[in-house]
């Protein structure tokens, strides 16, 4: 149920004012206005921001090489102090720094990955989207080839072959990414330009490029956008997989998976070691979901219910 | 003196949502005859549908509300039944069939088996043979082969769909059909046949009909009366004949009348009505269509009319208290 | 309906023959040389050229794929670099391990996922919805592996009702498959919501309740079997995910199944081992998505009538 606003008798109707102004009011101002009231989007996006902030401003209260990577035997294995704010490991180092450092390869990774597929990704499905036809058919079934290969299983294949340096991590789970990626902004592309807003502005004699960057572009942004931050997410949990398993980031660089990895190893007689890693992970993948949902919510103008 | 089958008297409904409480029925007073056909029309978001969502006891869940009213179907206050009461109803003695044919029919139930559905839930101690006699009954009555009982919707026309829908309305022979909008969906040739299917069911079987519409020409067709229905309230009532050969009407009748395009006649522009329906979050006091009335008088915005009767032509409008008082 | 199930058989072979494509290139494109890794680093020159020329490793790369291909279909995958022994029979007597887990961790993921779906959309907004959907979110953020750890403190060594390494008894598969299923669950947990949602606000549900259907009868026998339609392709699209979760859970419980294998295989450079590993994972995962799709079509009426002819139904069946 919508309110009507009523004109009183006489009163001339201003509505072609308003949908004038509508225009201007840029459509990103909108869809932030509806992200704002949506709670939990909210707070996710607060809980990312604020763990960037102390991911990237690690080096101005801590100290890479002492804490994260230099060993010292001497204080094995000690539980959560004052002086160490997650205890230390088996080496001796700083859990904390290590979580906190290890945020910054997780976080980069994750970012570096979606650059390389969204990129690869957008040539290739907005090529299919626009051509269509033969090129749309072709392309679309390598993708499915692609993509009969279950995600993590491609992602492994990639480090098995390239190796395990961060450049090619970011190769191998860009890659294992662009099938879907292709797919997403295809499907995308594809549904603004069935539109009949585009047939309008044609219609109207409106030029090509224009539409594109008026009409489709901002459009398909929105949705493309929201698989952003969900591939962001599972980028980050791949990654840790891969480091769990040892294909990963290697030694001593710090790193969620890697760390748990090793905890696991003590998980009998040192639990704790397990703990940060892993809420490290769900605190950061969590807040990029909520973020996502509340885009994707406040992308969507139905009302809900 | 022919009985009333249903009687609704002064209904209130109001649409409870977080921000807002929509007035959605102010005072609805309706009579239907046994055997006899009354038109529901009026602008959309007049408070037909809610009308009869109401007598069937179909308000959305947690946001409609009756506060206030009768229901009155065979002398007994729809409004006191349990749901359980109520489920024995719907279907049953009162059937409701809806606007959009397309989408009514479960898309994985056989044609057959969603007939055979409200048979089962009203005569259990059906035999398998006499359910499946019932359901080929019923597919012919409407027109479909009894043979195709076993296909699946989608495998039907919309036309064709509507008209299984009447069967599954009739198929327990209800005392009274509720029908929103039945051919408002369907194509124009369509809707001849369908409304032509419904006159003759109807007459077969005695049933009572509510027929909800915005199409006068339907009205004019099968109904025996009418109410027009503007801002939750009936503002005119009458026999067939009253509204559309009588001479004194509701300014919104008129309205409603002279909206229709004529087209022996050549004219520039169409005729709407000025202005929209008043917020019904916010009503104004007095007459509901004051604001749009071309014979507005200063009563008008400050008090509801009443119902002024002339045999069995009702209409709500301060022009023909006045008239009437003056007649006295 | 039986000439649409040969249909897609066929078409998945060129799907398999793209996999086994990618993952051949993949492997055989990249530097490392076998010869070296067999007879590692103090053979003399001819002895490495000689072992070449014999495992065909100077043939143009086309004709060794298609080599490969042809001696695969006779069931012969290559022998390990490592250990000699024929890929496929390793990989026969670790497999079977992945695939317990994996079907196990799918049908905890269904046994729960669904019913708490209904329950949830049933009950919208209030506390039991939230907590079904705040366990969906808790799911999908949680590494399987780090869930799993989780479990081990708390059930093995905290409570000590469970075991936590190996795989000799039933009880073995608890923990493992319960960590495997964490995504599937939570993805069918929002799935099945999301589409009872839909599917309840259609006009049809509106019909059964007008014929005067218990509540009950509304959603079991109306809404459910409309909702769970679009729910079963995701269980045949998520297999792949479970597969994958799988190989990366056996680590935690040092399970001798095809993930372990793989890692180990990938550390020692041996080739034909990853590339047979990952094929067979990925051509079960297309050959169970391909049953479910099949499934799928047949459940579904309205895709049913494309591919059968109807026969005239009784309508009390």
């Amino acid at each position: 149920m919508t309110n009507a606003k009523v004109n009183a008798p006489g009163e001339k109707s201003n509505v072609s004012v308003k949908i004038h102004q509508f225009k201007k009011k840029s459509q990103f101002k909108a869809v932030w206005m509806r992200f704002k009231k949506n709670r939990l989007g909210m707070f996710g996006l607060i809980v990312f921001l604020l763990m960037i902030t102390v991911v990237l401003g690690a080096d101005l209260y801590l100290d890479y090489e002492n804490q994260a990577i230099a060993q010292q035997l001497s204080v094995r294995f000690k539980p959560p102090s004052a002086e160490h704010l997650l205890g230390t490991d088996q080496f001796g180092r700083d859990v904390f720094a290590r979580v906190v450092y290890g945020g910054r390869i997780s976080m980069f990774v994750g970012m570096a990955t979606i650059v390389v597929s969204l990129t690869a990704g957008a040539i290739i499905g907005s090529c299919a989207a626009y051509y269509g036809g033969k090129v749309d058919n072709i392309l679309m079934r390598i993708m499915d080839v692609f993509l009969a290969i279950p995600n993590i299983l491609m992602a492994i294949t990639l480090v098995a072959a390239l190796g395990s340096s961060i450049f090619n991590l970011i190769l191998a789970m860009g890659i294992s990414q662009i099938p879907r990626m292709s797919r997403i902004v295809r499907s995308s592309v594809l549904s603004v330009i069935g539109q009949e807003y585009i047939e309008a502005a044609k219609a109207c004699g409106t030029g090509d490029v224009r539409i594109i960057f008026r009409h489709i572009l901002p459009n398909a942004m929105g949705p493309i956008l929201v698989q952003v931050t969900q591939t962001v997410a599972r980028s980050i949990i791949t990654i840790s997989s891969l480091s769990f398993i040892g294909l990963g980031i290697s030694e001593p660089t710090p790193e969620w998976g890697s760390m748990l990895s090793e905890a696991k190893s003590q998980l009998r007689y040192y639990p704790y070691l397990a703990v940060a890693p892993g809420i490290a992970i769900v605190m950061t993948v969590m807040s990029l979901t909520l973020v996502g949902d509340g885009l994707r919510d406040a992308l969507d103008p139905r009302l809900k219910n | 003196m022919a009985e009333n089958l249903i009687e609704i008297k002064d209904l209130h409904v109001i649409y409870r949502t977080d921000d807002d409480e929509i007035y959605a029925l102010n005072g609805v007073n309706l009579n239907v005859e046994t055997g006899k056909t009354l038109g529901l029309v009026g602008e959309t978001g007049a408070g037909k549908t809610t009308t009869a969502l109401s007598i069937m006891g179909l308000l959305p869940d947690r946001v409609g509300f009756v506060k206030g009213g009768e229901i009155n179907f065979e002398g007994k206050n729809l409004l006191k039944f349990s749901e359980a009461e109520m489920r024995l109803l719907r279907g049953n003695d009162i059937s409701m069939i809806f606007q959009d044919p397309m989408t009514s029919l479960n898309p994985i139930h056989t044609v057959g088996e969603q007939i055979a559905e409200v048979l089962k839930l009203h005569y259990p101690e059906l035999s398998k043979n006499d359910l499946e006699a019932r359901v080929g009954e019923m597919l012919e009555m409407v027109g479909i082969p009894a043979d195709r009982k076993g296909e699946y919707p989608h495998q039907f026309s919309g036309g064709m769909k509507q008209r299984i829908i009447i069967a599954i309305a009739l198929a327990c022979n209800p005392k009274l059909l509720l029908a929103d909008e039945p051919t408002t969906a369907l194509d124009v040739t369509i809707q001849a046949q369908v409304l032509k299917l419904m006159s003759e069911l109807k007459e077969r079987l005695n049933t009572s009909m509510i027929l909800i519409t915005h199409d006068l020409g339907v009205v004019a067709q099968i109904c025996d009366s009418v109410a027009v229905m503007y801002a939750g309230e009936v503002i005119e009532y009458g026999t067939v004949e009253d509204i559309f050969e009588g001479r004194r009407h509701h300014p919104y009748t008129v309205g409603l009348f002279g909206s229709i395009p004529d087209m022996t006649k050549k004219t520039d522009r169409l005729n709407p009505i000025e202005g929209l329906m008043p917020d019904p979050t916010s009503l104004p006091p007095g007459c509901r269509f004051a604001e749009r009335c071309p014979h507005c008088m200063e009563i008008c915005s400050k008090a509801s009319p009443d119902m002024v009767i002339k045999d069995t032509h009702q209409i709500k409008c301060h022009r023909f208290t006045i008239q009437a008082k003056n007649l006295e | 309906m039986v000439k649409y199930i040969i249909k897609r058989l066929f078409l998945i072979i060129p799907v398999i023959l793209g996999v086994s494509f990618i993952i051949f290139s993949i492997m055989n494109l990249t530097p490392g040389d076998p010869a070296i890794m067999i007879l590692g680093e103090g053979a003399k020159p001819e002895q490495y050229a000689a072992l070449r020329e014999q495992m065909g490793l100077n043939d143009p790369f086309f004709i060794r794929y298609l080599r490969y291909v042809l001696d695969a279909v006779k069931g012969d995958f290559g022998k390990s670099y490592r250990t000699n022994i024929p890929v496929l029979q390793e990989i026969a007597t670790r497999l079977p391990y992945t695939l317990k887990l994996a079907v196990s961790s799918e049908l905890i993921a269904i046994f729960f996922g669904l019913p708490i779906g209904v329950l949830s959309a049933v009950k919208q907004y209030t506390k039991t919805d939230n907590i079904a959907l705040g366990t969906s979110l808790l799911l999908t953020s949680m590494p399987s592996f780090w869930f799993a750890m989780m479990l081990i403190l708390l059930f093995s060594l905290k409570l000590r009702l469970l075991p936590s390494l190996g795989i000799d008894t039933w009880k073995h598969y608890i923990l493992p498959a319960i960590a495997t299923s964490s995504s599937t669950l939570a993805s069918l947990i929002r799935m099945t919501r999301s589409t009872m949602l839909e599917v309840i606000r259609q006009d049809y549900i509106r019909t059964a309740r007008a014929k005067g259907a218990p509540e009950r009868k509304v959603v079991f026998g109306h809404a459910l079997r409309n909702a769970l339609l679009p729910v079963v392709t995701i269980i045949g699209v998520n297999f792949g995910i479970s597969l994958g979760g799988a190989i990366v859970i056996e680590q935690v419980f040092a399970i001798p199944g095809l993930g372990q294998l793989m890692v180990n295989s990938i550390r020692a450079k041996d080739t034909p081992m990853v590339v047979a590993a990952v094929l067979f994972a990925a051509i079960i995962a297309s050959i169970i998505n391909l049953i479910v799709d099949i499934f799928y079509t047949y459940i579904d009426p309205r895709l049913k009538s494309q591919y059968t002819t109807i026969k005239a139904k009784k309508v009390t069946s």
